[in-house]
């Protein structure tokens, strides 16, 4: 069992996990992303509904109507009545702001359109 | 302390500051959500992990001072290397207490419930290699056949090891480099994690019943081994429900779903027994470790129930991301992990007690017991409340929705303040035995 657990981690772990285009993960993406580890932002927020629930999802804060770049950039960069203001530079806020795009570009979180099956899973139209 | 040599109590001791502090910190949480500003010193993105970090230290810390503590006084064998069992000790508390001052300093560095900066993770899993290498060579000597709660035992202890290890793969670039690959490991490995941590209490409760009934049977027999089997499939691909909504492939989603469903079989054996488990609690109920078992008992069918429904995707979709979730989490690791430790801490009280029966009728622990049982069913259904109106508002703005869920996230926080002096009152009374 213990060598089926890690065959299914290998695979998981490989073509199970990847994107249909490769994503640029540059030197400011990664920056971003030591930044939001740094400052525990996963403390409030989530990518995909996983994280803390003081702040909202983050997932695709960058695509969404209403929302984007330069609105995520103000909250970064002021805070609000429940974010601290972190003090980050004009660069830390803008490798932040390039970590959800990376994210962004992954998938959206929740799915829109779906069909139930009959055993009680979902599968989204067109899939 | 009572019964000097015996390191397995250090460990618990250790366990209940924890659980101490992780409550306290817990209450400071409860109440940020509410209002932002309150302790403006030690603000949510600090209190959060410091409550985390330190209820999962009393899991680890009580779990593992329970099998040092019983295994030379059950199975008629000494532990072979003393010096490893305080080395694992050592490192723990230093370990421990440089994560809480990297949290309060504002030091992070890693992912969700191991914030601390990577580094840190060295002394655990070198301390881990010592618990390990002392657990299995001790035990190699033992004749006849291991009784399941050491399977138990030693399985949750190899597989943190390795669970550990796999959620720090993160630090490679072929898993940072992919959000969905990143996010797939990391709930993966914590639910791994989290199903060998279930192994070691797990493994304390079904020793403890066989103890209090005095029927070794009940740790020997094939239903045992096979629930063993059951949960140690769940622990190596059972972790469905955390990722249906990130888009891997969908046969991982597939087979998840079709493993935690296995775990109906557990939830139907639990009302198989209810009539049996009711009349063996008649029968023990004098005993505090008893109550404790029979609490965790009720709080597993809940959880378990709770586990199976948001496990099934058509109900997921609704319930991902809410408080239901945390509902969950806090209701296994409150109502199962800790009413068992706790059954451990006074099972071991008991045993040390000079007066065994004048501690039965201890008014103290009883009303601890009470306040903390009814308070944490006020709190876990205030968390399913506010969980409702999560998901059942996702359209709205995050602010709007919750605002709507303020009452029932107000109760829970009001509940969290009596959970607390339940759980601090336990922890007194156990204290006053064990340091007195």
């Amino acid at each position: 069992m213990c060598a089926i657990g890690v065959i299914y981690s290998v695979v998981a772990y490989t073509s199970g996990t990847a994107t249909p285009l490769p994503i640029v993960h540059d030197a400011d993406v990664a920056s971003g992303q030591r930044l939001f580890r740094e400052n525990n932002c996963v403390a409030c927020h989530q990518f995909y509904g996983l994280g803390g629930y003081m702040g909202p999802d983050l997932t695709n804060v960058i695509s969404v109507e209403g929302k984007g770049s330069d609105y995520a950039r103000v909250f970064i960069e002021f805070g609000t009545q429940k974010m601290p203001n972190f003090q980050f530079t004009q660069t830390e806020v803008d490798q932040l702001v390039k970590f959800l795009e990376f994210v962004d570009a992954h998938g959206k979180y929740t799915p829109e359109n779906y069909n139930f099956s009959w055993y009680g899973a979902y599968e989204e139209k067109g899939q | 302390m009572k019964k000097k040599g015996n390191e397995g109590l250090w460990f618990v001791v250790l366990g209940l500051f924890s659980l101490a502090g992780g409550i306290c910190f817990g209450l400071v949480a409860a109440f940020q959500f509410l209002y932002p500003d309150f302790i403006q010193a030690l603000p949510f993105f600090k209190s959060r992990p410091l409550h985390v970090s330190m209820v999962v230290a009393w899991i680890f810390s009580t779990a593992a001072g329970g099998i040092y503590y019983y295994v030379p006084r059950y199975s008629n064998l000494q532990w072979r290397f003393r010096g490893l069992i305080k080395l694992h000790f050592a490192f723990f508390l230093v370990t421990g207490l440089l994560i809480l001052a990297a949290y309060v300093s504002g030091k992070f560095g890693g992912r969700e419930y191991w914030e601390f900066p990577p580094v840190l993770a060295i002394p655990i899993f070198v301390s881990w290699i010592f618990f390990g290498v002392n657990y299995f060579i001790t035990l190699r000597k033992k004749t006849g056949p291991w009784p399941v709660y050491m399977w138990m035992w030693g399985t949750g202890i190899v597989f943190f090891f390795l669970t550990l290890s796999e959620a720090y793969l993160w630090i490679f670039p072929h898993f940072t480099e992919n959000i969905i690959r990143e996010i797939t490991i990391q709930w993966k490995a914590y639910g791994a994690l989290v199903g060998s941590w279930n192994m070691m209490v797990y493994g304390t409760a079904i020793f403890l019943m066989t103890k209090i009934s005095g029927n070794e049977d009940l740790a020997k027999s094939k239903m045992a081994f096979g629930l063993f089997l059951l949960g140690f499939t769940n622990l190596l691909f059972g972790w469905a429900h955390h990722t249906y909504f990130v888009p891997s492939a969908p046969w991982i989603r597939h087979f998840a779903y079709l493993v935690s469903m296995t775990e109906l079989f557990i939830l139907g054996k639990i009302i198989w027994d209810w009539r049996s488990t009711l009349s063996s609690y008649q029968k023990h109920q004098h005993l505090f470790a008893y109550r404790f078992l029979f609490a965790s008992e009720i709080w597993i069918f809940l959880n378990l129930a709770l586990a199976l429904a948001i496990s099934i995707p058509a109900i997921n979709i609704f319930t991902h991301g809410t408080h239901i979730t945390v509902a969950h989490s806090m209701g296994s690791t409150i109502g199962i992990n800790t009413m068992i430790l706790m059954a451990s801490v006074y099972f071991i009280i008991r045993e040390l007690m000079p007066a065994k029966e004048g501690f039965n009728g201890d008014k103290t622990t009883s009303v601890g017991f009470w306040i903390t049982q009814i308070s944490l069913a006020v709190f876990w259904f205030a968390l399913l409340g506010a969980g409702i109106v999560k998901g059942s508002n996702s359209n709205q703005a995050f602010a709007s929705v919750m605002s709507d869920a303020e009452p029932y996230l107000f109760t829970f926080a009001c509940a969290g303040f009596f959970l607390m002096i339940g759980l601090l009152t336990l922890i007194y009374s156990a204290l006053r035995r064990l340091l007195g």
